[in-house]
């Protein structure tokens, strides 16, 4: 039964998307403008929107933030905020971390205290692997000579994740008790969530001074949505009882939410940390782009003068950070209280706490006498910068390995990706928009088409077609070519009982690195042009892929499998006409997030030079041109949001349809 | 007497805007004419009253709103119509620190699922409404242990729920709702969750509770024999409207509607009915013999039923005092089950 009605659905709406007329007049009205345009006989106002119909958008937008930052007087509050409390935490644990030359004058707290602190923090949250993992992490840092960079990295992080942990736990809340600041918030979310990080940058530059305060305030406001999202889901999920408990033990309604909903609801707000901190990693390396210094902004320069070798370590340093700091949060979510016997001396309940501290205070002490355990300087680190850098480069000389990579940059670039590239730009505008449209009433139904459409035609008079365009078609053929890898790749995993939960570990774990990690094996192979910007974002979007076709194919319900059994399917039969039907909507989520996060990556490859928005919007921060900036981070969210809205739809009604919310 | 709990006409309505559709509604409008409108009668015109001291045990199939009704007594729910009075006073009247006034010093609830917080230890739960009344941390502690001992869950105050079985984690709740000294007490299915054999052991350790503390409660259960064992009276819902609140004699001997004698129907009546229930009135009749006990179960009389040889034999009260006669037929037809 289960199995010929997932077939009959499956042939229905591929039935009824050919008849559909609104589908054949959009289609056919992009085909008639196109072939016009092939004629010659277009209007040119229908090739390209004139430049003098074009609003002056960016213009409108510096009048008004010149307004609000000058007359109103905006940025004295932020300057405010910025030299006062901000910059003072600032300063502060940089002088702990680094010993920035700051109040409380403490610092720089040696390398081997801090790594022996955090490993009985990890031992406590997680036993032994979590100590090695956590100790280990600052042991490398400290030995391969970045300790003083990562700890810049970390005095801003200390900072920014606790302020978008309660930022965001305030605004949940407020979003939780009160319906209109959920109304208002929810649509503020989606667009942030899409906007390139470069939008959150310049005007955090321009309001909060450049440096670390800026690269502070850019890193909150990245991490607060999820922090907003996990504390309402938390709020609601409170069991009713335990709600009615609390009411029926007299709770006022400020106990009822800080001794009953707020503890009740940990495990989700300890997610919502979970997520924070690694948003905050993820941002404060990309903060490198507005001159915050530390392992963003080191990474960029080596990349930058080709340093593959020092590049790479530094790579390994970031991505344990992010490994440690994922693993730990996680573990944190897990641990659950438990009692300690009746009779517990009182040093044996706080056992980790004291172990800690004793460590850190033996090694502050020994550090004082002994250089090694204080600091390790350039000369004593064992960075292997150029021999790593010499061996890369060998081995990318070698005849066989050089021919690859040669051979699939040209193919890459002159057989598939110049000539999409120049059909997508050959498109006249208004063609385009109705090709989207089309593309998004096939995919998502009315309501994201009408979205769509409004939204590529404000693009269109956004003045930046032409880069957007390169944008869109540089995210399509890095979708595209993902798809081609990440969903067989899934399939494949799928089959197997073992393969499953190693790749979804892989792909769990390589989802924590911070976006900018991905550039470097792309330039190391490729170079920096648009092949390698392609396969960075194929890199990085290939994981959420295979990670969600796994996912979606192993929660199809047995009975339905059985079923399929029953009636005598082949495997391959099942595979095709069961499985990945079923599996569909939750792949279609895999896809929705693999074209964000190609947008996402997109921007930043345009440290690789391209052509498009990304690149645009990176020259905005050194000219510090907010209205433009705007404008086009706004193309990117508004892209971004058309394929969002139709992907999600499309998914929402096939899992109605199969019955499976 | 004045009783403790007095509901009138209560309604309780689910739906988009509930106080107007009551206030336009026509009378008599039956369940599911009022759901075709859109609206889910949780509670349909209740009135009952709660005496002092009094065991009430609601009973129902699932979703006849047992629940929603103990939820209205307490003002967990905000009644649609009708007014209930707690000691006198019209509890919809109170405003929010009234009610909370009213919760802290006279109401405890006990849950199906337990609503335990799971970040407090045994300890911190029950001690949870003391707290929050404000008393300090030495008085608090004194008496959750007490509460705690009284359950029987000494040694375990240091444990957090998790770490408990079913059965001990509903002790927990039964703490808690007890931590207080409250006089009304409300219990919604608090023993459903649990197997079998914790039921019976939890039923039998509520029986000793009650007879020390002597508290008014409103019991919810769905499960016949249980209902049986503890009530004074039960009420017999459905479809949010009560059907019969009557002895459990009453009940089974005289139902009020078709529902409520297919609902007893399958019930062993011996174990339920006492002497007290068959007894009719003397009407002039000679006695002879010994009475038999009014309080006494059809079932405990079994034996003598069999050996006896007067056909209509004399009932007495507590007192010895005859207060009617049993005819030996009835009695033996509701034993046998010929009846
Ligand atoms: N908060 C609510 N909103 C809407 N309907 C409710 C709500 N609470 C209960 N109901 C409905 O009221 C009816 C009675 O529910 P309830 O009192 O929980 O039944 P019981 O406890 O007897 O199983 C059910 O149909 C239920 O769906
Ligand atoms: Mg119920």
């Amino acid at each position: 039964m289960a199995v010929t009605s997932t077939a009959d659905i499956g042939g229905h709406t591929d039935q009824s998307a050919k008849r559909d007329p609104v589908l054949i007049g959009l289609l056919a009205a992009a085909f008639v403008l196109m072939a016009a345009y092939a004629l010659g006989i277009l209007p040119t106002w229908l090739y390209r929107v004139p430049e003098e119909w074009i609003p002056p958008t960016a213009e409108m937008l510096d009048v008004v933030f010149a307004f609000v930052q000058n007359d109103l007087g905006l940025i004295h509050l932020t300057r405010f905020i910025a030299e006062g409390p901000l910059e003072f935490l600032l300063d502060a644990t940089a002088n702990l971390l680094y010993g920035k030359r700051r109040w409380p004058y403490l610092g720089p707290i040696p390398w081997t205290a801090i790594a022996a602190a955090t490993a009985v923090l990890g031992y406590y949250l997680g036993g032994w692997k979590m100590a090695a993992l956590a100790g280990g992490t600052f042991v490398w840092t400290a030995l391969i000579g970045q300790w003083d960079i990562a700890m810049q990295t970390m005095s801003v992080l200390i900072v920014a994740a606790p302020f978008a942990f309660l930022i965001g736990l305030l605004l949940g809340i407020a979003a939780w008790k009160y319906k209109w600041v959920d109304r208002l918030i929810k649509p503020i979310l989606s667009i942030l969530q899409t906007l390139p990080f470069f939008t959150y940058l310049l005007p955090a530059v321009i309001f909060f001074k450049v440096g670390p305060t800026a690269g502070a305030v850019a890193t909150i406001i990245y991490a607060i949505p999820p922090m907003i999202l996990m504390t309402t889901l938390g709020l609601k999920k409170v069991s009713p009882e335990v709600v009615e408990a609390g009411k029926m033990s007299g709770c006022t309604r400020w106990q009822m939410l800080t001794r009953v909903y707020l503890p009740a609801a940990r495990t989700e707000l300890l997610v919502g940390v979970n997520q924070v901190i690694m948003l905050c990693l993820a941002m404060v390396v990309l903060t490198a782009f507005i001159g915050m210094p530390g392992l963003g902004a080191k990474l960029l320069a080596m990349m930058g003068s080709f340093k593959l070798g020092r590049s790479f370590e530094i790579g390994i340093t970031i991505v344990l950070f992010a490994i440690m700091l994922d693993r730990l949060s996680k573990a944190w979510v897990e641990k659950q209280p438990y009692h300690h016997e009746k009779g517990t001396p009182w040093w044996q309940q706080h056992a980790y706490l004291l172990g800690g501290v004793a460590l850190f205070v033996i090694f502050y002490i020994l550090a004082q006498f002994i250089d090694f355990f204080a600091e390790i300087g350039r000369r004593q680190s064992f960075s292997k910068g150029k021999e790593i850098d010499k061996a890369i480069k060998g081995f990318l000389a070698i005849e066989g390995v050089n021919a690859v990579t040669d051979w699939l940059r040209w193919f890459l670039n002159v057989k598939v990706l110049i000539p999409f590239r120049n059909s997508l730009l050959w498109i006249p505008t208004s063609a385009f928009i109705l090709l989207i449209t089309a593309l998004t009433y096939w995919i998502g139904g009315k309501r994201p088409a009408i979205w769509g459409f409004i939204f590529f035609t404000i693009i269109a008079f956004s003045g930046w077609w032409d880069r957007s365009v390169i944008t869109l078609y540089t995210v399509i053929s890095a979708v595209i070519i993902s798809m081609l890898i990440g969903i067989p790749l899934g399939v494949f995993a799928a089959r197997s009982a073992k393969w499953p939960r190693r790749i979804l570990l892989a792909c769990d774990t390589a989802q924590t690195f911070p976006s900018f990690i991905y550039l470097i094996p792309a330039i190391m192979l490729f170079g920096v042009n648009d092949v390698a910007v392609v396969f960075a974002i194929v890199i990085f979007t290939t994981v959420p892929l295979t990670r969600y076709t796994i996912e979606g194919l192993r929660t199809v319900p047995p009975e339905i499998t059985e079923a399929a059994d029953m009636s005598g399917a082949t495997r391959r039969q099942k595979r095709w006409s069961v499985q990945l039907p079923m599996a569909l909507p939750t792949m279609a989520v895999g896809f929705n997030q693999a074209i964000m996060f190609a947008f996402f990556m997109v921007i930043i490859a345009a440290f690789i030079g391209t052509q498009d928005l990304g690149q645009e919007l990176q020259r905005t921060l050194a000219g510090t041109e907010l209205g433009k900036n705007i404008v086009l981070g706004l193309n990117v969210s508004l892209m971004a949001l058309t394929f969002d809205l139709a992907v999600m739809s499309w998914a929402e009604n096939r899992k109605k349809v199969l019955g499976l919310t | 007497m004045a009783p403790v709990i007095s509901a009138k006409n209560v309604w309780k309505l689910f739906g988009p805007d509930p106080e107007r559709y009551l206030r336009d509604m026509p009378a008599d409008r039956g369940f599911d004419e009022i759901r075709a409108d859109g609206y889910i009668a949780g509670v349909k015109d209740v009135s009952v009253d709660v005496g002092k001291g009094e065991m009430l045990v609601i009973m129902g199939l699932s979703g006849s709103g047992k629940s929603t009704l103990v939820r209205c007594f307490s003002r967990l729910h905000d009644i649609t119509g009708g007014t209930i009075e707690v000691d006198g006073q019209d509890i919809m009247s109170l405003n929010e620190r009234d009610l909370i006034d009213l919760r802290r010093s006279k109401m405890g609830m006990v849950f199906q699922s337990f609503g335990l917080l799971p970040h407090r230890t045994v300890l911190e739960n029950v001690a949870f409404p003391l707290e929050m009344r404000g008393q300090d941390r030495h008085t608090r502690r004194e008496r959750a242990l007490e509460v705690v001992r009284l359950v029987g869950l000494e040694g375990r105050e240091d444990y957090f729920p998790r770490e408990l079985s079913g059965g001990q984690q509903q002790r927990v709740g039964i703490a808690r709702s007890l931590a207080i000294e409250p006089d009304i007490w409300f219990l919604d299915e608090p023993f459903s969750a649990l197997d079998p054999l914790i039921r019976r052991e939890m039923q039998d350790e509520f029986l000793r509770l009650q007879e020390m503390l002597g508290k008014t409660i409103v019991f919810i259960t769905h499960d016949f024999d249980e209902a049986l064992r503890l009530a004074d009276r039960i009420a017999i819902m459905k479809d949010g409207a009560i059907e019969q609140c009557d002895t459990p004699d009453e009940i089974v001997m005289h139902p009020a509607t078709e529902y409520v004698r297919k609902f007893t129907e399958d019930i062993d009546k011996a174990r339920v009915v006492h002497a007290r229930g068959l007894s009719l009135p003397i009407n002039g009749a000679t006695v002879e013999g010994p009475p038999v006990d009014g309080r006494a179960r059809i079932q405990d009389l079994a034996r003598q039923l069999v050996n006896e040889t007067r056909e209509v034999i004399p009932v007495a009260d507590e007192d010895g005092k005859v207060i009617g006669v049993m005819q030996r037929k009835d009695a033996l037809d509701l034993l046998l089950g010929a009846g």
